[in-house]
């Protein structure tokens, strides 16, 4: 099932339970999978138009009467064109708002270079108070909602739209704030948040059969990062690779790095290396941005040659 | 009942003390708008400051945050806290900070002071009371600057849209921003004939600084409940109202330096002391 189908499924479910759970568009309920929710709970669902400023702001009134609003658009439009509104209505006001940017990264595919945010964990993780979160899997997101729903403060979601192969099991148990560790080894970790998580743990298979063997820790929330988990599989593997679809300045590469900061241990990272995004297919861009298994296992042998 | 008249002397000279005491502050925007806090915390809203957050209360949100010393004043003088707290503002660790803050002051309904933000918040409150049935009345004050934001066009098409009647917005139209006069920086003229153009029901009111006018415009508003239109209320105010020189700082005044001299010679004078 696509992510967004699963994820619009939970907010009815939520919404069913709660008839103050609401969710505002900006023209892309369509996009996000929600539409078909419009007629279900008219009540619940409003489209702002294309205004996200608005979106942002209403979420906020919204939230001081009661309501526990869920706002959505495509990552740039719901992070960087409203980082503001996020940062003084949402976050500084500490209202109980969910932020959900749709498409995250290269998944903007063919919307482009315009609509690719690379950038939307650096800059919403510099704000206070804000949860940062990134589904690797549908379990995951299953599990999440619920949770993230009733978290008393504002989170921002970074949500892969389509079909996502199953990384967690139907034993799975969320936790926010807790990384999950999807396999254990000796050699390395690999921290790796989103839809890439798949990627990491084919590249350690990979890496088995030359004689290196990975841990893969998979860091749902970047904000606040787990950082006992982190440090504690970093000491033990004594290399670190970290992996994303975003850029390797903000996102989980420098929340592993301010983490590890006093560690002397080796960083490498598979991310998007400073630069914009551009138009095409996903399996295009990664090749072109070197978000792939072959790079990640090229970067982990990397990291392991610079253990001491 | 309160003597209006009284209230707005109590709002204004309360407000030129604590940016006295302090000796700097927004003090052409809070004086221009000291009828309308009056009209609409002494008479117009439904609250009991013994309970700031009371079910089914009008609220007030003032966008343009900047003025949050004479809302301070206001709610000070309507019993939310003790007087003698207003001397307190900008100090480091105050409930009374420059900018109006919800988590921080008994009375304030939102957070603002990023302009444009706390209008569309305010018709997100609307549309809250809309949603929950309970009959409150919403009210918002605008700065006539802060209306070249774009997120105040986007609110107020939403608004309309949305026929949130229940929401009573007011613009302190008071020709000035912080670089020069409104008209010369970039002119939001024809005001009215704007509002009206995105839905609104539009009340003109000739002196914004005259609280019989601005009661009256707030009774008018109250009674086009019901009519599917939010209602804007023009008020053609004079910033730096009450105090002759601030007044004639002109565009000056918007954050200007006050000493507590100076202030307690203002206060004598509205007084009619000296």
């Amino acid at each position: 099932m696509e992510m967004r189908a699963v994820y619009a499924n939970c907010l009815a479910e939520l919404m069913e339970r709660d008839r103050h759970v609401c969710v505002l568009d900006a023209d892309l309920a369509k996009a996000s999978g929600t539409r078909g929710l419009y007629e279900r709970f008219p009540d619940q669902m409003f489209d702002c138009g294309v205004a996200e400023q608005n979106m942002a702001s209403i979420a906020a009134g919204l939230s001081s009467y009661g309501f526990r609003p869920w706002i959505e658009s495509f990552t740039p439009f719901a992070t960087r064109r409203i980082c503001d509104q996020i940062a003084i209505s949402i976050a500084y006001a500490r209202r109980n708002v969910k932020i959900v940017g749709t498409d995250p990264g290269i998944a903007a595919e063919l919307n482009g270079g315009t609509h690719m945010s690379m950038e939307d964990i650096g800059v919403l993780r510099s704000i206070p108070g804000l949860v940062i979160f990134e589904p690797a899997d549908a379990v995951q997101l299953r599990a999440a909602m619920p949770v993230l729903n009733a978290y008393d403060g504002p989170v921002y979601m970074r949500l892969f739209r389509k079909e996502l192969p199953d990384v967690f099991g139907a034993d799975y148990r969320f936790e926010l704030f807790r990384a999950d560790t999807l396999r254990e080894g000796r050699d390395l970790t690999i921290f790796v948040s989103g839809f890439l998580t798949k990627d990491a743990l084919d590249a350690a298979v990979r890496l088995e059969a030359e004689g290196v063997d990975a841990e893969v820790v998979n860091i749902h929330t970047i904000k606040p990062i787990d950082r006992e988990s982190v440090i504690a599989s970093a000491r033990r593997t004594g290399a670190v690779l970290t992996v994303e679809n975003h850029s390797v300045i903000g996102g989980l590469r420098s929340a592993v790095l301010e983490a590890l900061a006093e560690e002397k241990i080796p960083v490498c990272a598979v991310g998007v290396r400073d630069r914009f995004g551009e138009v095409g297919t996903l399996p295009y861009l990664r090749e072109a941005l070197g978000l792939t298994v072959e790079n990640i296992v090229q970067t982990a042998r990397k990291a392991v040659g610079l253990k001491d | 009942m309160y003597d209006l008249k009284e209230v707005c002397r109590d709002i204004r000279c309360d407000t030129l003390r604590c940016i006295g005491h302090l000796g700097v502050g927004h003090i052409g925007g809070c004086l221009s708008v000291v009828e309308l806090l009056a009209v609409l915390y002494f008479e117009a809203m439904n609250i009991d400051p013994a309970q700031p957050k009371m079910a089914g209360r009008d609220r007030f949100i003032c966008s343009k945050g900047h003025a949050g010393p004479a809302v301070y004043a206001a709610l000070a003088n309507r019993g939310y806290f003790d007087r003698t707290e207003l001397l307190t503002l900008n100090r480091g660790g105050t409930q009374l900070p420059s900018h109006c803050d919800m988590n921080r002051t008994p009375g304030v309904d939102m957070t603002t002071g990023s302009l444009g933000q706390g209008f569309s918040c305010a018709v997100g409150v609307a549309l809250g009371s809309k949603l929950e049935r309970d009959g409150a009345t919403i009210y918002t004050l605008i700065g006539d600057g802060e209306s070249q934001e774009g997120q105040i066009w986007e609110a107020a098409m939403f608004a309309a849209a949305k026929k949130l009647d229940n929401l009573i917005a007011f613009t302190d139209y008071n020709k000035l921003q912080i670089d020069d006069t409104v008209a010369k920086v970039n002119d939001i003229a024809p005001l009215e004939k704007k509002w009206a153009a995105f839905g609104w029901n539009v009340i003109d009111v000739e002196d914004g600084n005259d609280a019989e006018q601005v009661s009256a415009a707030v009774k008018l508003a109250k009674r086009a409940r019901g009519g599917g239109k939010p209602t804007m209320v023009i008020l053609n105010t004079r910033k730096g109202c009450g105090v002759r020189w601030i007044e004639e700082l002109g565009a000056g005044n918007h954050n200007c330096k006050l000493s507590e001299e100076q202030a307690e010679a203002a206060i004598r004078a509205i007084r009619g002391e000296g």
